[in-house]
């Protein structure tokens, strides 16, 4: 395998990017998800479904948007005009805000499903020891979340990894600024390099597969369940 | 000191609507069906159904009063709370779980609590043994053990238990029972204890509160809200009477013991007991019958004098249920109408209760 240093350059914007992402999606994903986890609100179903909605559009349309949004016109482009940080388009921060929105329902699903799981009894049992709501909700239910955190992260982790289109929308495809893996192996395609392109694909199905592999292990050990004793 | 619960909150079948002042020591039983708002009640009490209005009071402890908009968040109640499943928590081991509780209480009281505390209460509920397992490494019995230890730590004012024994089986109740017993007799921490269970009531019960649709039907000490004279709380299959007595004799040749009570004596079965050892006694309503005099040629053993304190007609015609009075204690009697009519009982009358069958609550 023989890897240049551009190649190096997209492998490691691309890990900076997903870390960058992932941090951020469990920050906005965990009260996100909390509150669709125990509301009872009619808003509960169409926040839910925009939250699932990068499931379902295409990269492309979400990328258009974004673009539209984080332009100079736009309303997110407008305000970071205004805050002095320019516009965001085609830029690492206009990338990672990108990713945030592509990857948010592989962040919040895996959440509420632990939140669910877990039921209202943990945080009531702590309650009676005493324990005010965000104590219980930092020594109890994030403990108790936690296979549901591990996969959030991983999800949210590897699904940013391997996002294109919405890279190529908003992103530009910069060599060392948003030139990602994959945008870098379409480049290696469209210039026919495919020797250069077989490289870095061996290594983004390596690493997806070793991703899904440790999920299903992760998921498998008995010790792990996630729920209180009955 | 009393504990005053005036509570109100509406449910998707009915409103449980409650006010009663309850002793503060002893067990207090809440003794209803299923689904009658026994638990809901004890939901309140603890601050856990942010709807229900009303009051909570501890002696001079208010933890709720929505007139005076007082209402304290449950975890600022001192209360020790004992779930149906023990709901220990899972990534703590059996010490984590008791200090979890321990150590916020202390924080909150902003005094040293010592450590003897946790050491009395893990040896009061013997799961000295078990301090590095996991909730899953544990029995049903034990793990209810140890969720009523977590709850005792916190050193709590009141102990909230909500069929803390439902969810076990026959044996796991046997051995959780003694524990909860030994609570009632060792600490100074008044209870309420909610079941549907007749034999809990029979044991446990210092205090009997019946709840039926959301409503307090009987309200009082326990042997005088089973034989109360107009419409006596039938709990279990039959109306009867609940005796508190000290083993006095043991017949070692006819295996009896003979258990004294305010009133009188009767003879039971002698299952291993200790002269001078406090017993309850349970005697059914259909397991009493009354003579005007001592009846001399029978073989039932036992026979009490008393009064005839009231008489009740029961649902069919034929059937009358006596409350008579021995001394200081009530005994319910089911007899037919054709009976009283014949001795010709009256309210008032000396008589005598014969006593076919006693038995020993455990």
């Amino acid at each position: 395998m023989n890897l240049s240093a551009e190649d190096f350059q997209a492998i490691a914007l691309t890990l900076q990017l997903a870390s960058v992402t992932t941090v951020l999606l469990l920050l906005l994903a965990t009260p996100v998800a909390w509150w669709l986890a125990h509301t009872r609100s009619a808003w509960r179903a169409p926040v839910a479904s925009l939250v699932a909605l990068p499931l379902v559009l295409p990269p492309t349309v979400l990328g258009f948007y974004l673009l539209i949004a984080l332009g100079p016109n736009g309303p997110i482009g407008q305000f970071t005009q205004w805050a002095g940080w320019g516009t965001l388009a085609f830029s690492f921060w206009g990338l990672v805000l990108g990713s945030v929105v592509y990857s948010l329902p592989f962040a919040v699903q895996p959440l509420v499903n632990a939140f669910e799981a877990m039921g209202p009894r943990p945080m009531e049992v702590a309650a009676t020891l005493r324990a005010s709501k965000w104590d219980a909700f930092f020594t109890v239910a994030v403990p108790l979340a936690k296979p549901g955190f591990v996969m959030a992260a991983m999800l949210s982790f590897a699904h940013t990894v391997g996002e294109f289109g919405v890279v190529l929308m908003i992103g530009g495809n910069i060599p060392d600024k948003t030139r990602v893996v994959s945008t870098q192996i379409y480049g290696h395609v469209e210039a026919m390099e495919y020797s250069q392109a077989h490289g870095l694909a061996g290594v983004m199905l390596v690493f997806s597969f070793v991703v899904l592999l440790g999920l299903s292990w992760f998921n498998r050990r008995p010790d792990q369940r996630n729920k209180v004793g009955v | 000191m009393n504990i005053h619960l005036q509570l109100d909150i509406a449910r998707a079948d009915f409103d449980v609507s409650v006010d009663v002042q309850l002793p503060a020591h002893g067990i207090t039983v809440i003794y209803g069906p299923s689904g009658c708002g026994k638990t809901t009640l004890l939901r309140c009490v603890a601050g856990l159904e942010p709807s229900a209005r009303g009051v909570v009071q501890l002696g001079h402890e208010v933890w709720q009063d929505d007139a005076q908009a007082v209402n304290l968040p449950t975890h600022q109640r001192a209360f020790g709370y004992v779930f149906q499943e023990a709901s220990l928590f899972d990534h703590l081991d059996v010490a984590g779980n008791l200090a979890y509780g321990h150590q916020r209480a202390e924080k909150q009281s902003r005094n040293a609590m010592s450590q003897a505390v946790v050491q009395q209460t893990i040896e009061l509920l013997g799961i000295g043994h078990l301090l590095k397992r996991r909730s899953h490494e544990l029995s049903g019995g034990e793990r209810q053990r140890v969720a009523i230890a977590r709850a005792l730590v916190t050193q709590p004012r009141l102990l909230l238990l909500d069929e803390p024994l439902a969810a076990l089986d026959h044996a796991r109740r046997q051995e959780v029972l003694p524990w909860l017993e030994k609570l009632r007799d060792d600490l100074n921490i008044p209870m309420l204890y909610v079941t549907h269970a007749v034999d809990e009531v029979a044991r446990l019960a210092d205090t009997l509160v019946v709840m039926n649709e959301g409503r307090v039907q009987a309200n009082g000490p326990v042997a005088d809200v089973l034989t109360q004279a107009e419409l006596p709380v039938v709990v279990g299959e039959d109306a009867g009477a609940l005796l508190t007595g000290i083993v006095l004799n043991i017949d070692t040749q006819w295996h009896l013991a003979q258990v004294g009570f305010a009133g009188g004596a009767l003879w039971v079965r002698d299952s291993g007991l200790t002269v001078g050892q406090t017993v309850r006694l349970r005697v059914l309503a259909r397991d009493v019958s009354v003579t005007l005099h001592e009846a001399t040629h029978t073989s039932i053993q036992n026979h009490v004098p008393c009064v005839v304190d009231a008489i009740t007609p029961e649902a069919h015609p034929s059937q009358m249920l006596l409350r008579l009075r021995c001394g200081d204690t009530v005994l319910l009697a089911r007899v037919t109408a054709r009976g009283v009519h014949e001795l010709g009982l009256y309210v008032g009358m000396p008589a005598w209760a014969q006593v076919k069958s006693v038995a020993l609550v455990k």
